[in-house]
């Protein structure tokens, strides 16, 4: 027997605290997986983030500092600054990268930071408690929208990815999912890309990956599986929004 | 080595530089800006970073990262910059990272001016940013100190891994001096830092944290965190004292009121008056001993400031309230005279002012 | 040796599994584990194909999967 599945090097063996079906865990062990297929876990640097995952540096089994929060780019340029050689990246949720840290995002990718930013979007606040988030759709409910989000009084939600495409400083920039097997095989492919980006020196680099929050969405995880593929995914489109190949165009 | 005549924010950059320090992050603010436009131009020429960052919040944070990576690393600002500074330095203290941060103060509350003042001293020695925590604040009154302490800043910071922040005025930043630099000193032969985030190559990760969910273990980390503040108290406190020995008048200032408060001792000394002055160099920790002992024979004490009174609460309290302990300050960017300072020390002598 | 393996005692009894199944053969078994949870579990193991989509989709990577080597010749 060979074995074609196991757990990672660059994960830790903790049990971490997400919640029951919450992909946090699933795109975790992208990063650990692309981490050791590259064959860098040595040489690399995590930032975590404040929000769901403030924890994981916990769970990756690297060298990681913990960021304030929405500050994790800002971080990463400080250590990336310091050992240009070491692979840096950041791994941050929607409250984090689209609200309270918007400054740092888009100036670290204006910079060209030649980081990684893997960027977890679920819609809503989940540590905290439900709130809306910057990506909130309209009309989905959180605890501080009630009713849903109402475009008129709580504005529209942020794509942050395109956003970013628009900035000369990015060199790849792509939207996945984790819905299924096959987005999640999809989901590590742009990961990976997106690590060899910053090997290569080529520029700033992010990943969006639409994420679940079961508990927040009060769904059982197969049911909030399909709400993000029918909710999200419409509003949030898959692919890739910049490549290197694009920027020599 | 000779002596250069040079501005203080820019001999404050070059001494950064003599000390190892090769990472720089900051955002302009006025009275400071000389120091970034000197290390811009200097720290690539030795092999360091310039950046300048989207915000002071940025920039902390910045300084967060390299100093997690195991850099010298330090940010510049003034006042209301060093405000929005205050989450990284609360931040840095927790997780424990030495930086140096230069604060040229200015005329406040709000945006103020772009005047000096001396209205920081609550928040550079008091805390400033959340949590029970707190910085080595030094207090240079000239050109040279500046310098000198430039290179203990970062000595210090790493001693204890704390932040330590220089606090000038804009009148020190501005005005030009001789100053001696000290050796260069080569950041590769500094001993390595045993947290520094550097990749986990064969050894166990390392974290850089000020997180603590259990309150158990938070409450340790604040008691081991007052421990090193302990020490500094202890072993750190600097001072100046200067015709204090037989004065029944001592005055109290630090950076540019204490240049203001010397000549108007002086003055006093060539009328008769037995004036001296105290001046502190670290203002946390506050030189507790060495203050009593300078004011020993005094009847009375005057604080000045450039600020409607901070240190002032400092010297009654470390004076223990024996000694009446009068103010007198300027603010908004209002620098004291030595006319109105003298005219002070003489109401109080003559007995004016019980 | 098993083709697919579960750490029970890891799983959060979530079911993202059981739905990735091809052959639906995982199922949520009726004990519980030390955290309160029903863990994943297969029975009939020979069916099981190793394509590993049962792992790819755990959030809690409790999944080992093997599958037998190719005999040459």
């Amino acid at each position: 027997m060979i074995t074609v599945f196991e757990r990672p090097k660059s994960l830790t063996p903790a049990k971490t605290h997400y919640c029951p079906g919450c992909t946090h865990g699933i795109i975790h062990r992208l990063v650990a997986e692309v981490i050791d297929e590259l064959d860098v876990r040595e040489d690399t640097i995590g930032i975590a983030p404040v929000g769901c995952s403030v924890l994981a540096y916990n769970y990756f089994n690297l060298d990681m500092q913990e960021a304030a929060h929405g500050r994790a780019p800002a971080v990463a340029t400080g250590i990336k600054r310091v050992h240009p050689d070491k692979v840096v990246f950041t791994y941050q949720g929607d409250g984090d990268l689209a609200a309270i840290g918007t400054a740092e995002i888009i100036h670290a990718a204006a910079r060209g930071e030649k980081i990684t930013t893997i960027f977890v979007n679920n819609a809503i606040y989940g540590m905290t408690g439900g709130q809306m988030a910057p990506t909130t759709l309209v009309g989905q409910e959180a605890t501080t929208a009630p009713s849903g989000r109402n475009a008129e009084t709580q504005g529209y939600p942020v794509r942050m990815s395109e956003i970013l495409a628009t900035i000369q400083g990015t060199a790849y920039i792509a939207r996945v999912s984790v819905h299924n097997p096959q987005e999640v095989a999809k989901a590590k492919k742009a990961i990976k890309k997106a690590f060899q980006i910053q090997l290569e020196r080529k520029g700033f680099a992010l990943v969006e990956v639409l994420s679940t929050c079961p508990t927040n969405w009060g769904l059982t995880p197969l049911a909030a599986m399909k709400w993000l593929q029918e909710n999200m995914i419409p509003y949030y489109p898959l692919g890739v929004q910049k490549t290197p190949e694009e920027v020599e165009v | 080595m000779a002596k250069v005549l040079m501005k203080g924010n820019e001999a404050l950059g070059e001494a950064a530089v003599r000390a190892g320090c090769r990472f720089f992050f900051g955002y302009p603010i006025t009275p400071q800006s000389e120091l970034p436009h000197y290390l811009a131009k200097r720290l690539p020429e030795v092999g360091g970073v310039f950046l300048q960052a989207e915000s002071e919040v940025a920039a902390i944070n910045m300084v967060y990262g390299a100093s997690g990576a195991g850099a010298r690393v330090m940010t510049s600002s003034s006042s209301p910059g060093i405000s929005l500074k205050m989450e990284g330095i609360s931040y840095m203290a927790g997780a424990e990272l030495p930086c140096v941060i230069v604060n040229m103060q200015r005329g406040g509350p709000g945006l103020g001016g772009i005047q000096p003042g001396q209205a920081d001293y609550f928040q550079a020695v008091k805390g400033g940013g959340h949590g029970d925590y707190r910085l080595l604040v030094l207090a240079p009154a000239s050109i040279q100190e500046m310098v000198d302490l430039m290179g203990k800043a970062f000595e210090l910071a790493d001693k204890y891994r704390n932040p330590v922040m220089i606090l000038g005025d804009g009148i020190l930043g501005q005005m030009m001096e001789p100053v001696e630099f000290p050796e260069m000193l080569d950041p590769a032969s500094l001993p390595d830092k045993p947290y520094a985030t550097t990749g986990a190559r064969e050894r166990e990760p390392r974290i850089v944290n000020s997180l603590f969910l259990d309150p158990v273990e938070l409450e340790e980390h604040n008691l081991k965190l007052k421990e090193k503040y302990d020490h500094m108290v202890a072993e750190e406190t600097r001072a100046e004292s200067y015709f204090t020995e037989d004065s029944e008048i001592v005055l109290v200032a630090y950076g540019s009121s204490a240049r203001v408060a010397k000549a108007a001792v002086d003055q006093a000394r060539a009328q008769g008056i037995k004036a001296g002055l105290f001046r502190p160099i670290t203002l946390f920790p506050f030189p507790k001993h060495q203050i009593q002992e300078a004011c020993q024979n005094a009847k009375q004490v005057l604080t000045v400031e450039m600020s409607l009174g901070q240190m002032v609460e400092d010297v009654r309290y470390n004076l223990e309230f024996r000694i009446p302990v009068h103010f007198y300050g300027r603010v908004g960017g209002m620098v004291p005279t030595t006319r109105a300072v003298f005219d002070e020390i003489k109401r109080l002598v003559d007995g004016e002012v019980d | 040796m098993l083709r697919v393996e579960f750490d029970e005692e890891r799983c959060k009894g979530c079911e993202l599994c059981a739905a990735a199944c091809p052959q639906r053969i995982i199922v949520m078994a009726p004990r519980l584990n030390t955290m309160g949870f029903h863990p994943a579990t297969v029975t009939e193991q020979e069916r099981c194909i190793s394509c590993a989509f049962c792992a790819r989709m755990c959030p809690d990577v409790v999944i080992t999967v093997r599958k037998e080597e190719k005999k040459r010749g």
